[in-house]
């Protein structure tokens, strides 16, 4: 069970959602936006200018639904939000690291199309390739 | 009805025109022909409809045309090569549709070349491009159409046409036949023409007139693309040339770029939606930079053509759209890439493994620019880059002697005599002692370490073995000395003695240059250690340790079986000693034949160049000046390494060699067990002294040579695994830089 979204700021609205297994895609949804607070509050606690680059946080780890929430934002206030099962115990940090350093690649190579206006949703059949290889390996 | 059978065939599909699409075309025109009415669900009801018809007339020909249908199904592959044959077929087959005469004849010239039949198809296409124009060159027609011949002839296909040929039949009467296959032409002209028809209603008179002016004249043009390997994403030279002009127009500068503003407004004239164009944009970026090259530019706007012409965008970049990486050159007549439009999976699949082949290359080039940057200061060398750069193309040349690229420096002095003396005068002693250290090496070892835990196994192993090193690296006699002992010591590093005594120095990768300074070192001490047949020449000694010395630095890092072989060839051409750099010259000769060609050769060498090193011992200056403890590992190193490695050219001068061993050190951080090493060379160099110069065991000294040699190997092959790996630790220290600039590029943007 892999969800990946990305968010864009200010307003936070999702850019691009991708989910593995489709069903229950609702509450992906809903999981992933209660997040976004958890993320922002991060972001304004670091202040400075010390801006982390990566941010990895199990915070959201309900008893009962039993899966983790990690967060990502870039220097641009990019948000990116992935929400993994708990039984996937395969997944350790550095993995999930390296899987958003391939989202910021993917991100970064669309905002360099002429043709992407920053605020669309994300279209990009690179993209989308990239996103389903990443959550294949993972599940 | 052919505007039906297109609604239908576009309806459910999108306008792709896949496989899939066709034999819904194909179903449809079927039914159309066997008199059903179009609907959808007559695709469904009537599957066992005879193959469609296309020519009435020709049973012939439906006949081929269901066995190719069916084959088609079952075969994709077969499938795909249908459509290559191309596009100049289907060109036909637009132009064919109107065309039933020519169908009829097709029948009975079944074998006639396709370009007539790619003509009248051919000057359908001209007409949409000339409709479609970008708005920018009202005169691309010839450009366009051999594009447009490959590219619409699949939207002519969805379209289906069954019932079209009738009207098609006056047009045709005056086309010349055709047909390259029967059965495509047959498709193509019914097809092609409802094809055309629906797509450019207006124009199908056009397109008939156009078809037989076009016919002839793009004869040639559909010849060439036919017999091009159907390669519907090549770009032939007049739409390159009109791609050029265009491209000259935002950007006169030819090898400047185009900003993604600018493409954006003058590929948006092109009418095409936004969504299209962004995924053609990125397919053509291929560097991700935001802007376009000449190359890329030209594959956006062929892409852009084809796309206007109904042709599907590929999901990655054809091969022969795809822009040289490291030199700009005219990628378009690269390759042959067959309908990557999705039609043909086989063809599918050699681009997007050319694809990947395409950014791994643009990978590892930055890397080897990266990591050359790195080896930079290890090396002397200017060509340290170059050398990087075939060291990763070359990444595992196992076989030491292989990967020994370095030229080797003229001999300094060829004797043979020398050698036989060496050889006679090892000892038995242990032959196996310097290799085992060697091989021992631990694999983490960062290169530098190598090359000084090398020299220290030589030095705890077995002066024998470092001596043999040092005698295989005998190769250089430019390094004069300090050389020579640098590939002693290397060679002792490379292969690991992993057996008896402390673990052998290392071989570093770049052991070539901390070799040399090692070497003179090592060679100082190793000399007195290698007791069997090193005796030789204990004046030698101290000359060599600097030619290895120097031929350390040389070596590159990433070469580790070239660096040590070169350490250990230069080294033992260090020796100003004739007789040594006649040892060493054939010695080296003998690494780069390979290692483990003629062991006794090399043993011939090793015994040289360790009685060379035994003199230079006592008189290296070198010694005290490298007495960084490389010596040390130089030692033992260069004795196993020196086995096959040979002929790595050690240029620098030994000081400066030594001092840059020293950084390399430094920037090693395996520097800890560098200086493990250094103790154990230390303990072997302080044991060299004893070596007995005995003369007369030839059989002990082969053997010895050939242990050595054994351990050389796997020192190497050791060391060639560490090198690898540190490899790959500098790709990814690139990858990570690679990510933090992107990770800052969006900034720019936003």
């Amino acid at each position: 069970v892999l969800v990946s979204v990305i968010c864009s700021p200010p307003q936070n609205y999702p850019l691009y959602i991708r989910s593995v297994p489709t069903e229950n895609e609702l509450k992906f949804h809903y999981t992933v936006h209660t997040s976004l607070d958890v993320v922002d509050e991060k972001i304004s606690a670091m202040g400075k200018a010390l801006v982390d680059q990566r941010e990895l946080y199990l915070g959201l780890l309900y008893p009962t639904e039993d899966y983790k929430v990690y967060g990502y934002v870039t220097n641009s206030k990019v948000k990116f939000v992935m929400v993994v099962d708990s039984s996937n115990t395969a997944l350790r940090d550095n993995e999930i690291r390296s899987m958003f350093r391939k989202l910021h690649n993917s991100y970064t190579d669309i905002m360099c199309n002429p043709f992407y206006n920053p605020g669309d949703r994300i279209h990009s059949r690179a993209f989308d390739n990239t996103v389903n290889s990443m959550m294949m390996q993972v599940c | 009805i052919l505007f039906q059978i297109m609604e239908l065939c576009g309806a459910t599909r999108l306008g792709y025109f896949g496989r899939s699409q066709f034999y819904i075309a194909l179903k449809l025109v079927a039914v159309a022909q066997s008199g059903l009415p179009l609907r959808v669900e007559s695709l469904n009801t009537v599957k066992d409809l005879p193959l469609p018809r296309f020519l009435v007339s020709k049973n012939e020909q439906e006949s081929r045309h269901t066995a190719l249908y069916s084959s088609d199904a079952d075969n994709p592959a077969s499938y795909s090569g249908v459509i290559p044959p191309p596009p100049g077929r289907i060109q036909v087959k637009k132009g064919s549709v109107s065309h039933d005469a020519v169908q009829q004849r097709t029948s009975t010239d079944q074998q006639e070349s396709t370009s007539p039949v790619v003509s009248p198809q051919q000057s359908p296409p001209t007409s949409p491009h000339t409709w479609r124009k970008h708005n920018r060159h009202p005169s691309g027609g010839n450009n366009e159409r051999p594009l447009a011949g490959p590219g619409p002839f699949w939207a002519p296909f969805s379209e289906a046409q069954p019932g079209s040929s009738t009207s098609s039949d006056p047009i045709w009467s005056g086309h010349s036949p055709p047909p390259h296959q029967e059965n495509w032409v047959s498709f193509a002209d019914t097809p092609p023409t409802s094809a055309l028809l629906a797509m450019h209603p207006a124009s199908v008179q056009d397109q008939t007139t156009v078809r037989t002016v076009a016919s002839a004249t793009t004869t040639n043009e559909i010849r060439r693309q036919s017999s091009s390997y159907d390669d519907p994403w090549k770009i032939t030279d007049e739409q390159r040339q009109y791609y050029v002009n265009q491209f000259k127009t935002i950007q006169p500068d030819l090898n400047g770029f185009i900003p993604g503003s600018a493409a954006k407004e003058f590929f948006t004239k092109s009418k095409l939606p936004i969504l299209e164009l962004s995924h053609i944009w990125e397919l053509s970026d291929f560097d991700k930079d935001g802007a376009l090259t000449l190359d890329e530019f030209c594959a956006a706007f062929h892409l852009v053509v084809a796309r206007k012409n109904g042709y599907d965008l590929p999901e990655k970049l054809p091969e022969s759209l795809m822009p040289k990486l490291i030199d700009l050159e005219d990628s378009t007549e690269v390759g042959e890439q067959t309908g990557e439009v999705g039609y043909s999976s086989s063809p599918a699949e050699a681009p997007p493994s050319k694809s990947p082949s395409m950014p791994s290359l643009n990978q590892t080039w930055p890397e080897l620019n990266q990591s050359s940057e790195q080896w930079e200061t290890f090396s002397e060398r200017s060509s340290s880059s170059q050398t990087l750069t075939q060291f990763d193309s070359n990444i595992a040349p196992a076989d030491p002697d292989t990967a020994i690229v370095h030229p080797v420096p003229i001999r300094m002095t060829p004797s043979k005599i020398h050698m036989q003396e060496m050889e006679l005068k090892r000892t038995g002693s242990d032959h196996t002692n310097p290799t085992s250290p060697l091989l021992v090496k631990p694999p983490d070892l960062p290169e530098e370490n190598k090359m000084s835990s090398s020299v220290k196994y030589t030095a705890g192993n077995t002066v024998t073995d470092g001596y043999s090193s040092s005698d295989s690296y005998a190769s250089d006699p430019e390094q004069i000395g300090s050389t020579v002992t640098r590939q002693r010591s290397h060679s002792g590093t490379s292969p690991d003695n992993a057996a008896p005594p402390p673990p052998p120095p290392r071989p570093h990768p770049s052991h070539s240059r901390s070799s040399s300074l090692d070497m003179n070192r090592s060679f100082s001490v190793t000399p007195g250690q290698q007791q069997a047949g090193v005796v030789a020449y204990p004046p030698a000694v101290p000359p060599r340790p600097q030619p290895s010395q120097g031929a350390g630095p040389h070596v590159h890092r990433p070469v580790d079986a070239e660096g040590l072989i070169a350490h250990t060839s230069t080294s033992p051409q260090q020796i100003p000693e004739q007789p040594n750099f006649a040892d060493f010259s054939q010695f080296e000769a003998f690494a780069v034949s390979g290692v483990n060609k003629e062991e006794e050769d090399e043993i011939e060498t090793h015994s040289e160049v360790l009685q060379v090193e035994k003199p230079s011992d006592s008189a290296s200056s070198l010694r005290g000046a490298k007495a960084d403890g490389r010596v040390e590992e130089k030692a033992p190193a260069t004795v196993p390494t020196s086995a096959g490695k040979g002929t790595t050219p050690l240029a620098p001068p030994p000081k400066p060699i030594r001092r840059r061993l020293k950084s390399e050190d430094e920037l090693r951080p395996e520097a800890e067990e560098h200086t493990q090493k250094t103790g154990v060379i230390a303990a072997v160099l302080a044991s060299q002294p004893s070596i007995p110069r005995s003369v007369g065991k030839d059989k002990k000294a082969i053997q010895a040579s050939i242990r050595r040699n054994k351990e050389t190997n796997t020192v190497l092959a050791r060391l060639n695994s560490e090198l690898q790996q540190q490899l790959k630790d500098v790709l990814e220290e690139r990858i990570s830089l690679e990510v933090q600039l992107e990770q800052l590029r969006p900034f720019s943007h936003l």
